[in-house]
C-alpha cells in the first residue's frame, strides 16, 4: 500500500501547493472527512473550513471558502475558489469573508422571500465561516 | 522643392513617435510575459475543473431533472453573445477582430431568425458593436479600472449572466476572445457557455466509479456556476495575453516603419540640402564668368 497521496490544491488563479501528504482533513459538505492512501474515489463539494495536510514536513492549515474535492486512490486534488493559508489569514481578511458572507445571506432573504431553500442556504454558509473563525481563534464581528 | 526646415521638423517628428513606439512594444513585452504567466497559472485549476466535469456530466447523462445550465432551456431563440476585448486600442487588428467575428455571428443568429442580445467587456468591444448593433446591446462590463484580470472579475460578469439566464432573458449564452497562439497570431474564438458544452472524456480512466456526496445533481448544481465563471475568467487571460502580445507586434512593426520613414527622409534632406549648396556654386561661378 503506498504510503503517501499526492495532495494538490489549487485556486482559479495559480497552484497554491502541491506535496505528497500522509493524510488530508477536509471540510466535505456534508461532514469533515479524512482523506488517506487507497481511498475510495469520491467527489464532494465543500463548506468554508480547514484544510489540513499532514505530510512529511508535519500540518498545514489552509482555510478556503468553499469549492471541491477529488480523491482519487493516489491523489487529491482540492479546487478552492478562495484558498489562504491559515498563518497568513489575518482578522481584516477574515472579517472580509464573514461581511461577504453576511450581505449574502441579507440578500437572499430578500430575493427568495418565499423560498427557504437559498436563505437557508446562505444562512449555513455564514454560520460555517464563523464556526471556522472560532476554530482559529478569529472573532466574527 | 521642399523646404529644408519642413524636412528637419518632420524627421525631428517621426523619431519621437519612433521613441514612443519603441517604449510601447518594450512595455508590451514585459506584460505579456505576466499575462502568460498569469495563463499559466490558472491551467491546472482549469484542467482539472474539466475532468472533473466530464466525470459528472457522464454519470448524470441525459437525466430528465439536469440543470438548465447543463440541458439548457431546449430552446435556442434568444442567444445571449459575450464579447470581450480590451479597454485599449493601438494593438493591431485584436479588437476589431473579435468585434469582426461577433458582427459576422450576429448576422448569422439574426439571418436564422434567432434574436440576439449583446453584453461586452471592454470598452473597445463596446465602441464597435453599439454603433451597428445599438438595439441588441444590454449590458456592458467596465473593466478599465482592472489592472490585473482576477477571478473576481470574471465571478462578477459570470454573475451578471448567470442572473439573466436565472431571468429567463436568453438560452443560450457564448462568449468571444481571443486565443493567444503566439505573439503574431491570435485566433478570435466563440465559446458556448450556456448550456454547459462538456468536453469528452477520456475512455482509459472512465472506469473509476466515483462516489458523490452530496449526491451527482447537487454537485453539477454548485459546479455549474463555477464552470461559466472559470470559462469567462480563462477568456479574460487569454485576451489579456493576446492583447498585449497583438499591442507588441503592432508596435514592432510601427517602429520599423518610423525608421523607414527616418531614413526616407534624410535622403531627403541630405539631397536638397546639396541643391541648395550646388544651385548657390553655380550661382557664384556663373556670375564669376560673367565678369
Amino acid at each position: 500500500m503506498a504510503e503517501t497521496l499526492q495532495f494538490d490544491l489549487v485556486s482559479p488563479e495559480r497552484l497554491l501547493a502541491s506535496v505528497e501528504a500522509r493524510e488530508v482533513k477536509i471540510p466535505g459538505a456534508e461532514g469533515d472527512l479524512t482523506a488517506m492512501p487507497d481511498h475510495s474515489p469520491l467527489i464532494t463539494t465543500l463548506r468554508p473550513g480547514l484544510v489540513t495536510v499532514s505530510g512529511a514536513q508535519g500540518e498545514t492549515v489552509y482555510a478556503v471558502t468553499g469549492g471541491f474535492a477529488e480523491i482519487n486512490p493516489g491523489s487529491i486534488s482540492v479546487l478552492a475558489e478562495r484558498a489562504i493559508p491559515r498563518d497568513e489569514l489575518s482578522q481584516e481578511q477574515f472579517k472580509e469573508l464573514v461581511d461577504e458572507a453576511t450581505a449574502k445571506l441579507t440578500k437572499a432573504q430578500e430575493t427568495f422571500q418565499n423560498e427557504p431553500g437559498p436563505v437557508d442556504d446562505a444562512a449555513k454558509l455564514l454560520a460555517d465561516m464563523v464556526a471556522m473563525g472560532d476554530d482559529i481563534g478569529l472573532r466574527s464581528n | 522643392m521642399p523646404n529644408l526646415k519642413d524636412l528637419k521638423n518632420r524627421i525631428a517628428s517621426v523619431k519621437s513617435t519612433r521613441k514612443i513606439t519603441k517604449a510601447m512594444q518594450m512595455v508590451a513585452a514585459a506584460k505579456l510575459r505576466r499575462a502568460q504567466d498569469a495563463a499559466e497559472m490558472a491551467r491546472p485549476y482549469a484542467e482539472r475543473f474539466t475532468a472533473v466535469m466530464s466525470k459528472l456530466a457522464a454519470s448524470v447523462g441525459d437525466a430528465e431533472n439536469a440543470p438548465r445550465l447543463l440541458s439548457g432551456t431546449g430552446k435556442d431563440d434568444v442567444q445571449l453573445l459575450v464579447v470581450m476585448t480590451a479597454e485599449r486600442g493601438l494593438c493591431g487588428g485584436f479588437n476589431s477582430n473579435i468585434a469582426r467575428l461577433a458582427r459576422i455571428e450576429i448576422e448569422k443568429l439574426k439571418a436564422e431568425g434567432k434574436t440576439v442580445k449583446i453584453l461586452t467587456v471592454g470598452k473597445k468591444g463596446r465602441d464597435a458593436l453599439k454603433r451597428d448593433h445599438a438595439d441588441l446591446y444590454i449590458d456592458h462590463v467596465d473593466m478599465s479600472d482592472v489592472r490585473n484580470v482576477g477571478y473576481a472579475d470574471a465571478q462578477k460578469i459570470a454573475k451578471n449572466v448567470l442572473d439573466r439566464f436565472d431571468n429567463g432573458e436568453f438560452d443560450v449564452a457564448k462568449i468571444f476572445f481571443s486565443e493567444f497562439e503566439n505573439v503574431v497570431t491570435q485566433k478570435p474564438t466563440i465559446q458556448q457557455v450556456i448550456p454547459f458544452d462538456v468536453p469528452e472524456t477520456d475512455e482509459d480512466d472512465s472506469d473509476t466509479f466515483y462516489d458523490f456526496e452530496p449526491g451527482e445533481e447537487e454537485i453539477l448544481r454548485d459546479l455549474l456556476p463555477r464552470g461559466v465563471a472559470m470559462a469567462i475568467f480563462s477568456g479574460l487571460l487569454e485576451n489579456g495575453a493576446s492583447e498585449q502580445g497583438a499591442r507588441m507586434s503592432a508596435m514592432d512593426n510601427a517602429t520599423r516603419n518610423a525608421g523607414e520613414m527616418i531614413d526616407k527622409l534624410t535622403i531627403e534632406y541630405n539631397r536638397s540640402r546639396q541643391a541648395v549648396i550646388t544651385n548657390e556654386l553655380i550661382e557664384i561661378i556663373s556670375g564669376a564668368e560673367a565678369l
